[in-house]
C-alpha cells in the first residue's frame, strides 16, 4: 500500500468538524507506521489551513464552486488530489459529506472501502479495519492488502487531541481542475439553520428521551407527561423526528445534535451507533428496552427490560403529576 | 418523467444475528428479512413526487428473499412498474455489485431521476446511490429529505448534522440517497397486496454479469465485546420506577 494517508477536511460555517482532527490524528498514526506522510485537502476556506498544522501537508484548493458543499463539486476536488497524490489510503466521516463522496470516491478511484469504521490498525504491509454493522449487533474484521483504500470513519471512533496540536505542516494551493469550471449540475441555493425558539436541549441538565418503541404518535405523549413531571425536556431518537412526531431540534444523534446531560432518561431506543454518537458522554445513562440484548445495554450505567407502557406511568404517577 | 427506486431486502435487526460456519457472513438460511427501511422511505418520496409531478415509477429489486411480497406491496402503494433483476449469483450482494448491475440495467431505461435509500445496515462496502451516480456519471446528493422534480431539475434538501439543511437545485437526471420521506411510508392493504399478486405483474429481467470492482476480504464477522453492561434493575414495574427515580434524585435533578 502506497505509504500517504490523506483526511479530507470538513468544515462548516468557518469552522472544522471534530471529526477532521480524529481523522487526522489517525492518519499521523498510520502515515508514521509506514514511512509516508499525513496529508490534508482543504477545499474552500483556506483560511482554515492553520489549524490544520498537525498534518504534514495541507493541499488547500479554493474556488467558486467550492465556496458551499456540493457532492458534485467536492468529488470533481477530491478525484483530483487522489489522482495527483496517490495515496494509500483515503479518511473520510460517515457524515453526510462522507456518504456522498467515501461511495463516489471508491467507484471514480477503484479503491476498496470499507464503511463505519471504528477501528484502523496496521499490520504490516496491511490495514485491518474494524467496522460496526447492522445497527451496532456486529462489528466487521476487514483487511484492507491492495495498493489504496478508504475508510469511512464514524465520528468519535478516534481521539481529536491527536490532530488537533499544533506542528509545521507545508501549506500548498493546489489549483483547481478543470472539472470545475464549466458544466457543474448541481447548484448550491441555500443552507437553512433548525429555527430557534424550540427547546434547546443542549443546554439541559436532564433529558428524557423517546425511540421507536414507542410504537405510536398518540403514545408520545406517555413520555411527555414523564418529561413535564420531571421538568427536562423531551428528545428523540432519529426514527421519530424523521416521522415528524417531535421537531427535529429534539433529535439526538448523528444527524441530531450532540448532548451532554447530567442524566439521561431513554425508553425505546435500542442503542445504534448513529444516536449513541449523541449522547454516550452522558454522565448516567438509564436505558429502558424490552430488548435484553439490545446494543444500549453495553453503554448505559443501569437498564430495564421493563415494558415502557408500564413504567412510564409508574414514574410519571410517583412525581405527583 | 420516469422514477426508478432501487430497494434491498435486508436481515430484520430485531431477531439474533447467527454466524455462518466460517464466520465471515450472517447465517442467512433462518433470517427473516425485510425492505430496508430507507429504501421504503425512497419509494414513500418518489410516490409523492408521482402525485405532484405526473410521474412513472418503477420499482426495481434484486431475486432475494421476500421480494416479491415487496414488489407487490410498492404496486398495490402506486409503482408503475415493478422489475425483479434475476440471475445476479447466490448469497447476499455487495453494494457495489449491486451498483454495477443496476447501472447496466439503467442504462436501457432512459430514467430522470434515481431515488434509493441513503443506506442500509449491511452496506459493509459502501452506499448504492453515490456508487450508482458515479458509475453512470450522474449528479447526486444523499441524507435528503425531500425532493421536488420537475422540467428536468430536482430541489431537494440535504441535512447535515445539528439538523442544518442545505437547498440544491440538480439537473436531472440524478440519484438521490433518500433519509427520510416528507411523510411516513403509506400503507397498503393485505386485502390489496393480494389483488395485486393474483393480477401478476413483476417483470423480470436478467441481471447483467458485470464486475463491482475490488471486493472486501472480510476476515471475520464478531458480535460486539462488551466492554462493561448496564446494571439492570429488577422487580415489578413500580419497584423500576423507585430505583430510577432515587437515582435522578441522587444527583440532585429533581425538584421534589
Amino acid at each position: 500500500m502506497g505509504s500517504d494517508v490523506l483526511v479530507l477536511a470538513e468544515h462548516q460555517g468557518g469552522s472544522l468538524a471534530d471529526v477532521t482532527f480524529e481523522l487526522l490524528g489517525k492518519a499521523k498514526e498510520v502515515a508514521g507506521a509506514s514511512g509516508g506522510q499525513a496529508l490534508v485537502a482543504l477545499f474552500g476556506n483556506p483560511g482554515l489551513a492553520s489549524e490544520l498544522s498537525a498534518a504534514d501537508l495541507v493541499l488547500s484548493m479554493d474556488d467558486p464552486a467550492l465556496a458551499s458543499y456540493t457532492a458534485e463539486a467536492y468529488e470533481k476536488a477530491l478525484a483530483h488530489v487522489v489522482s495527483e497524490r496517490q495515496p494509500g489510503l483515503v479518511l473520510l466521516g460517515t457524515t453526510t459529506a462522507g456518504l456522498d463522496l467515501a461511495a463516489s470516491l471508491s467507484a471514480a478511484w477503484d479503491a476498496p472501502l470499507v464503511s463505519y469504521v471504528v477501528g484502523l490498525e496496521s499490520e504490516g504491509d496491511a490495514l485491518v479495519a474494524t467496522a460496526q454493522i447492522y445497527g451496532g449487533k456486529l462489528m466487521a474484521e476487514v483487511a484492507l492488502e491492495g495498493d489504496r483504500a478508504i475508510c469511512a470513519v464514524t465520528a468519535g471512533s478516534f481521539p481529536a487531541e491527536a490532530g488537533a496540536g499544533a506542528g509545521s505542516a507545508t501549506v500548498e494551493d493546489v489549483s483547481p481542475p478543470a472539472e470545475l469550471g464549466a458544466g457543474l449540475r448541481t447548484t448550491f441555493i441555500e443552507m437553512l439553520v433548525p429555527e430557534a425558539g424550540d427547546v434547546d436541549i443542549t443546554a439541559a441538565d436532564l433529558l428524557v428521551a423517546v425511540g421507536r418503541g414507542i410504537g405510536s404518535e398518540g403514545d408520545v405523549e406517555l413520555v411527555q407527561d414523564l418529561a413535564d413531571a420531571m421538568g427536562a425536556p423531551l428528545a428523540a431518537s432519529r426514527p421519530i423526528t424523521d416521522l415528524g412526531w417531535l421537531p427535529k431540534s429534539r433529535q439526538v444523534g448523528k444527524s441530531g445534535v450532540k448532548v451532554k446531560p447530567r442524566a439521561y432518561l431513554m425508553f425505546g431506543i435500542s442503542g445504534a451507533p448513529e444516536h449513541l454518537e449523541g449522547m454516550r458522554d452522558a454522565e448516567l445513562i438509564i436505558a429502558c428496552n424490552t430488548d435484553a440484548q439490545a446494543p444500549i445495554f453495553d453503554i448505559a450505567h443501569y437498564g430495564t427490560t421493563a415494558d415502557l407502557f408500564d413504567l412510564l406511568p409508574a414514574l410519571t404517577e410517583r412525581l405527583g403529576a | 418523467m420516469r422514477i426508478v427506486v432501487p430497494l434491498k431486502q435486508v436481515p430484520d435487526l430485531v431477531e439474533e444475528l447467527e454466524l455462518s460456519s466460517d464466520g465471515t457472513d450472517v447465517d442467512r438460511e433462518f433470517l427473516k428479512f425485510v425492505v430496508n427501511e430507507f429504501d421504503d422511505h425512497a419509494l414513500e418520496e418518489a410516490l409523492l413526487v408521482k402525485d405532484a409531478a405526473d410521474a412513472e415509477v418503477v420499482v426495481v429489486g434484486f431475486d432475494e428473499p421476500d421480494i416479491d411480497q415487496v414488489l407487490y406491496t410498492a404496486i398495490a402503494k402506486g409503482a408503475d412498474r415493478v422489475v425483479k433483476l434475476t440471475g445476479a449469483g447466490e448469497g447476499a450482494l455487495d453494494s457495489h455489485t449491486r451498483a454495477a448491475v443496476l447501472a447496466e440495467w439503467l442504462a436501457g431505461q432512459d430514467v430522470d431521476l434515481v431515488l434509493t435509500g441513503v443506506q442500509a445496515a449491511d452496506d459493509l462496502d459502501g452506499q448504492l446511490a453515490p456508487l450508482l451516480a458515479a458509475r453512470m456519471g450522474l449528479p447526486h446528493a444523499s441524507v435528503v429529505v425531500s425532493v421536488d422534480a420537475k422540467e428536468g431539475v430536482a430541489r431537494v434538501r440535504q441535512e447535515f448534522s445539528g439538523g442544518a439543511g442545505a437547498d440544491l437545485e440538480i439537473r436531472l437526471p440524478a440519484v438521490i440517497g433518500v433519509q427520510a420521506a416528507r411523510q411516513p411510508p403509506r400503507y397498503a392493504s393485505i386485502t390489496r397486496v393480494r389483488q395485486v399478486m393474483q393480477a401478476g405483474g413483476i417483470e423480470e429481467a436478467a441481471a447483467a454479469v458485470v464486475s463491482g470492482g475490488p471486493a472486501l476480504t472480510v476476515r471475520r464477522l464478531y458480535p460486539p465485546e462488551q466492554t462493561g453492561h448496564a446494571e439492570m434493575l429488577e422487580g415489578s414495574p413500580a419497584d423500576v420506577a423507585d430505583r430510577i427515580i432515587e437515582l435522578v434524585r441522587a444527583k440532585g435533578l429533581l425538584k421534589t
